[in-house]
């Protein structure tokens, strides 16, 4: 950033072109100063957008859950819309176990890819590797759903001999897939950014390489992880389009893995269309998109604790 | 180096493997996926397909409408968000002399990456479309995508303003340049590789973006003119896949689509690369 030291120009000595040295000025410091708050104004487009969003979410939101009744709402364990049952303990519940199930599945693999890209992967495998998970991140989330459910829901319906594969597992395998990239590549920041003479002690204390990584490297840098998995689980719960197509979308209480499940997300897009304007119904589901954001909110407030906490540090 | 002890040798060799098998699930995984959707999707990419919209009459299948909608709705959201996110960017990076104002807003951005694509459909949804009573198609869409994506072009566009050296600015201010004539001068041009890395990702998520559009650019498979498709229901390829997956049962159109898309993604990727690529070499 430039000083404003800088910006000051001499004043015009000459007297006779001193009025129009003034008019020009003048003239210039309104056209600095417009484009100064020109920009500032296109900053505040975000924070207007943030406002906004939270203003119509809280106002749409808030008349059902009260008219529901909080308790009834948020605990109750039926919805049907039709009929006026609007109890969203499924959704969250189903949310909540989709995303742990996520983590647990996605963590471990993307961590453990993190670390053989920064420490162990030879340079030409690491770059095929980290192409991969470049595209992986970019294939649109509709894409996994689809080959979801053309070869997951059918071959967990084989392998559980179920009546339908869609169901829990089945969202549980996509959500896993689909945070890999994020995963990998903040744990991969994170462990290249651990000090070398960590390492370099623990191999002159007659440690192995891998000994070394697993057991220096790795508890190093598990600040990094804890941010990769918050972001995980931020991925994870507001995923829709691709767990639509492969988790059943009956809204069950998620009481084993082959039970057909419905988020809090895909109640939202799958429904919607459906209730009419105005209705409790649909103004029921604002409350979910409410419920969703205040989980979302939360676990933004968590990740920047993280990355403001590692910044210190 | 002297024999390690049996449990420190099975240790050692054990997680290796497993270091190896995690590298390769992920290869593996995207080997198969591109893979299958190819494989599944590439035959049924017929010119028929991409050049014809769909006829009830005659009952065959065309995506020509939904490539156009999504061409029309990178239009859309990119003429609007690049202005905007470009000179949110330069008032952060240039102007912003009071740290809370610009942490503010580097808050709201911050948030904004946060917000599922769901919630910006339902939001996008009610403002655009209950509030200023616009119809559901291609600018409510747009104009939805726009909040999505503009954390993407500050944040790429503040990152490449802040790779244009100081002494550029300097020298530009020592000449009698004004700060507005500095920036467009001299801190832009030098930053455009920055910005168009920029609008390369922020297409590749309007590519294949589908929750934000499912209630504001709607689901319709009619061949619209741009001005049309303004304020009428069009599809994007992502939703029509979508319809015709889970809607019609028409599984081999939707792994056609699904073919187009990932060749968009690996275009793009590509582009990306290229784009990023330049950057750093200066």
């Amino acid at each position: 950033m430039a000083s404003e030291k800088i910006m000051e120009r001499p004043t015009p000595v000459s007297s006779a072109g001193e009025d129009t040295g003034n008019r020009l000025r003048r003239s210039r410091e309104a056209m600095e100063f417009g484009f100064q708050t020109l920009f500032l104004l296109c900053g505040f487009v975000s924070v207007a957008c943030v406002l906004f969003i939270c203003l119509y979410l809280i106002v749409s939101g808030l008349p059902a859950i009260l008219e529901i009744g909080v308790t009834d709402f948020l605990f109750g364990t039926e919805w049907a819309g039709r009929q006026d049952k609007f109890g969203i303990l499924p959704f969250i519940l189903t949310s909540v176990a989709g995303t742990a199930g996520a983590v647990l599945v996605g963590v471990p693999v993307g961590v453990l890819t993190a670390l053989f890209l920064a420490k162990v992967a030879p340079d030409a495998v690491a770059r095929v590797i980290r192409t991969a998970v470049e595209l992986l991140a970019g294939i649109p989330s509709i894409v996994y759903g689809l080959v979801g459910m053309i070869v997951l829901v059918p071959a967990i319906q084989r392998a559980f001999q179920l009546s339908s594969g869609a169901c829990l597992l089945a969202a549980i395998v996509v959500l896993a897939i689909m945070i890999l990239p994020a995963i990998i590549n903040v744990a991969e920041t994170s462990l290249r950014a651990v000090p070398k003479e960590y390492e370099e002690a623990s191999l002159a204390l007659g440690a192995t390489h891998i000994e070394t990584i697993f057991r220096v490297t790795l508890p190093a840098a598990r600040s990094g992880v804890a941010t990769a998995i918050v972001l995980g689980v931020g991925r994870a719960i507001g995923e829709a389009m691709a767990i639509i197509m492969v988790s059943g979308n009956v809204p069950n209480m998620p009481d084993s893995l082959f039970t057909p499940v419905r988020f809090l997300t895909t109640a939202i897009a799958s429904e919607m269309s459906y209730a009419s304007v105005g209705s409790l119904w649909q103004q029921a589901l604002y409350s979910v998109g409410l419920v969703l954001f205040l989980f979302i909110m939360l676990i933004n407030v968590i990740l920047n604790l993280f990355i403001k906490r590692k910044k210190e540090g | 180096m002297e024999q390690l002890s049996l449990r420190r040798r099975l240790y050692d060799r054990g997680l290796r493997a497993l270091l190896y098998l995690c590298g390769a699930l992920v290869c593996a995984l995207l080997v198969f996926l591109i893979g299958y959707i190819f494989v599944r999707g590439l035959p049924r990419v017929t010119w028929e397909l991409v050049s014809t919209q769909s006829s009830m009459i005659r009952g065959t299948i065309g995506i020509l409408p939904h490539i156009a909608s999504t061409i029309y709705i990178i239009l859309v959201s990119m003429v609007i968000v690049l202005p905007l996110g470009v000179g949110a960017a330069i008032y952060l990076t240039e102007y912003a002399s009071n740290r809370r104002l610009a942490g503010l807003i580097e808050f709201a951005a911050e948030t904004l990456t946060g917000i599922p694509s769901i919630i910006f459909g339902l939001v996008g949804m009610m403002i655009f479309i209950y509030t200023l009573g616009l119809k559901a198609g291609v600018l409510a869409g747009g104009l939805t995508l726009v909040v999505m994506i503009l954390p993407t072009i500050i944040r790429t566009t503040q990152e490449s303003l802040k790779t244009v050296p100081q002494s550029y600015r300097e020298g530009a201010l020592g000449l009698g340049a004004g700060k507005w004539r500095m920036i467009r001068t001299v801190v832009l041009p030098n930053a455009v590789d920055g910005i168009v890395t920029g609008c390369i990702l922020a297409i590749g998520r309007i590519v294949g973006e589908s929750a934000a559009l499912l209630f504001t650019a709607g689901f319709g498979t009619v061949l619209y003119s741009f001005k049309e498709a303004l304020t009428n229901s069009s599809a994007t390829l992502t939703l029509a896949l979508y319809l015709y997956a889970n809607e019609r049962g028409e599984t081999d159109v939707a792994f056609a689509i699904a073919a187009i898309l990932m060749i968009l993604t690996l275009l793009i990727n590509l582009a990306a690369k290229l784009a990023g690529g330049k950057l750093r070499q200066k």
